[in-house]
């Protein structure tokens, strides 16, 4: 469903991304693993329109989304969760999410979707009247996640989930993921640090250095690949 | 409690004080007889007032912080916004609110009629700077410059046309409004400190123009003998038509608020919240922030077209003094004294701040000292402003205990 077919994307002089291709189809978890500094998030910028692409094209369902706007990208159905979370602050964490289905009209969908969420977290629906700012930074994870979903996304985006977290909650938010991949069909598009934990969710994985992709296989291939484990799994 | 320490600190805050007001309070230099006038008795006043007010102003800190960190419902803070929202008590208060409002012109002399309608139009012009500062989070110090395009409106269509007051109303707001997509756009890109000097040079900018372009504007002469508002084609006397002027900043006043309220709870507000806490976020919601930053800054600039409009009409005559960058910085601090975002802080606001140094023209050359000294004070006991924004988080709780 999404196509990135030889991108490049610039800072200035500096470019960030060499030539990248990945391809998701519908329904897969796809997991974008890679050091800091590889160009992950610039990965995920590109492709919500947030940094432009100098060279290549993105297409989703066939439409080409290469130079269009962040807010037309996401009424698509493309739905970001940024990377350091990015929640209102000063927002509850219903109006977080109401803000999460800003481009929505349904009212009894919204409200049906927001019971759904708090079912899939019952921490955020306990503090549903808390301000954004004061949760904890899972609780703040989970929130951005939640408030991606109440967009209804055919695409969910995620970066780097896992910052700064506990390896607990790590797990928990993890389990998560896969659910909503499941339960809704939603396609997964993760970008991840954390090797491990990213492709043990993962159908399909690519390897990023220095702005290139170096590898792409199953996601249990690059588990028990020698130079992946050698490098980003610490064995 | 009071113990030595703090009264040795407090006679050295007093003596500090009498020495740092010496050259206002005591000496009075009199240039017609060359004379020195010294009047050691003020000396004495502020002695005893500074020891007295640094001697309480540690527990008055103390006060302020144990209000902050107890519970939220409990504080003043809180108790005002809380108040108002009670039905019954706003009623009531509403009612006579609105007495007094219908009974102030027939009752007080023109001279008061005249400052309360000039404070309305000030607090007209702070809640539609509220819409961007406060809500959009975009600092905007030029906005006497769309205050000044409706005044100029009326002023030259008048001159050239002859077009009426209430003609001209609409017609300023949309010129306003126009100027403020057209200042948008240049400062899409803008953020913060930037933003806040861009705004300022535009501001600066459109003063300039209309103080030179003499062809278009007339120039530091400026435009006089504007009508004032009729009343369906009747013209009024001066003594009618100032209160005629009043009742129309009242309708204007209601009017913004509605308007405002109304704007604040719909899509585009929660878009304007929303960049204002985070633009990426923002984006990655798809919000437009292109379209909420134009509208921001329109929606901010109709009411203070609309403001000029009025004002040429209130004051017969405009120039581009009337238009300066301290009129924008007194709009700015009406917001946020009043408390950003917060649609009754930004009322009281511009009430306090507009009329406090009219009716303390009684200490004639004191009162920008008091004024002065009453902000200062006021932005450590309540730096949230007045009545600082509450967010209605408290009425979904009361709904969801039930079910």
């Amino acid at each position: 469903m999404l196509k990135i077919e030889h991108i490049s994307t610039y800072y200035g002089n500096i470019q960030a991304l060499k030539d990248i291709s990945i391809s998701v189809s519908e329904g897969e978890i796809i997991t974008l693993i890679g050091a800091n500094g590889a160009g992950k998030s610039t990965t995920l910028m590109s492709l919500c329109g947030i940094v432009p692409v100098r060279s290549g094209k993105i297409t989703f369902d066939g439409q080409d989304i290469t130079t269009m706007t962040p807010d037309k990208i996401v009424s698509l159905g493309i739905s970001q969760v940024p990377e350091g979370r990015r929640i209102f602050p000063l927002l509850s964490v219903k109006e977080n999410l109401d803000m999460g289905a800003f481009l929505r009209n349904d009212k009894e969908g919204i409200k049906r979707d927001i019971e759904y969420i708090y079912t899939l977290f019952p921490r955020l629906a306990e503090r549903r009247n808390q301000q954004g700012g004061t949760l904890s930074g899972g609780e703040q994870q989970m929130l951005a996640i939640s408030r991606a979903l109440m967009a209804k996304p055919r695409l969910l985006l995620l970066d780097e989930p896992s910052l700064g977290l506990a390896p607990l909650i790590v797990q928990q938010i993890f389990e998560i993921i896969k659910k909503v991949n499941e339960e809704n069909k939603t396609t997964v598009f993760l970008v991840e640090q954390n090797a491990n934990m990213a492709l043990k969710i993962a159908h399909r994985g690519y390897v990023l250095e220095t702005g290139k992709i170096t590898m792409t296989d199953n996601a249990d291939k690059l588990l028990s690949n020698e130079d992946v484990k050698k490098a980003y799994l610490g064995i | 409690m009071i113990n030595l320490k703090k009264i040795r600190k407090a006679i050295l805050t007093a003596v500090w004080f009498m020495f740092l007001t010496f050259p206002l309070m005591v000496m009075k230099v009199n240039t017609i007889e060359n004379t020195v006038q010294w009047r050691w008795i003020n000396l004495a006043y502020i002695g005893i007032s500074a020891f007295i007010f640094s001697l309480f102003w540690e527990d008055l800190l103390k006060r302020r912080d144990n209000i902050a960190s107890k519970d939220k419902k409990k504080s003043i803070n809180n108790k005002i916004s809380r108040k108002l929202e009670n039905k019954k008590i706003r009623n009531i208060s509403l009612f006579v609110l609105i007495l007094i409002v219908v009974l102030f012109p027939f009752i007080m002399s023109m001279y008061q009629t005249s400052i309360i309608t000039t404070a309305l139009m000030y607090v007209v012009l702070g809640l539609g700077l509220n819409i961007v500062v406060g809500f959009g989070g975009l600092l905007h110090l030029g906005y006497a410059a769309f205050y000044a395009v409706g005044a100029y409106t009326y002023g030259l269509l008048y001159y050239h046309f002859g077009l009426s007051f209430w003609l001209c109303l609409p017609l300023g707001a949309l010129f306003s409004a126009l100027f403020g997509i057209i200042l948008g756009f240049p400062i899409l890109r803008l953020r913060g400190d930037y933003l806040a000097i861009v705004t300022l040079a535009f501001g600066e900018i459109t003063k300039l123009v209309l103080e030179n372009w003499n062809d278009f504007s007339f120039g530091p002469s400026g435009i006089a003998n504007i009508p004032r508002p009729m009343f369906f084609g009747i013209k009024l006397k001066l003594a009618e038509v100032t209160n005629f002027t009043y009742f129309i900043a009242i309708g204007l006043t209601i009017l913004t608020i509605i308007v405002i309220k109304r704007l604040e709870s719909s899509k585009i507000g929660r878009a304007w919240e929303a960049m204002r806490e985070d633009e990426i976020a923002c984006q990655s919601m798809g919000i437009d922030i292109t379209k909420a930053k134009l509208t921001a800054f329109s929606m901010g600039a109709v009411w203070a077209g609309i403001m000029g409009v009025l004002f040429a009409a209130k004051t017969t005559f405009i120039n581009p003094a009337s238009f300066t960058t301290w009129e924008s910085i007194v709009i700015l601090c009406v917001v946020v004294i009043g408390g950003m975002g917060s649609i009754p802080g930004v009322i009281v606001g511009a009430l306090i701040f507009i009329l406090t140094p009219e009716y303390l023209r009684a200490f004639s050359e004191y009162r920008m000292l008091i004024f002065g000294l009453a902000l200062v004070i006021m932005m450590i006991f309540r730096p949230g402003g007045i009545i600082p924004k509450i967010r209605k988080t408290h009425q979904f709780k009361v709904k969801e205990v039930k079910e």
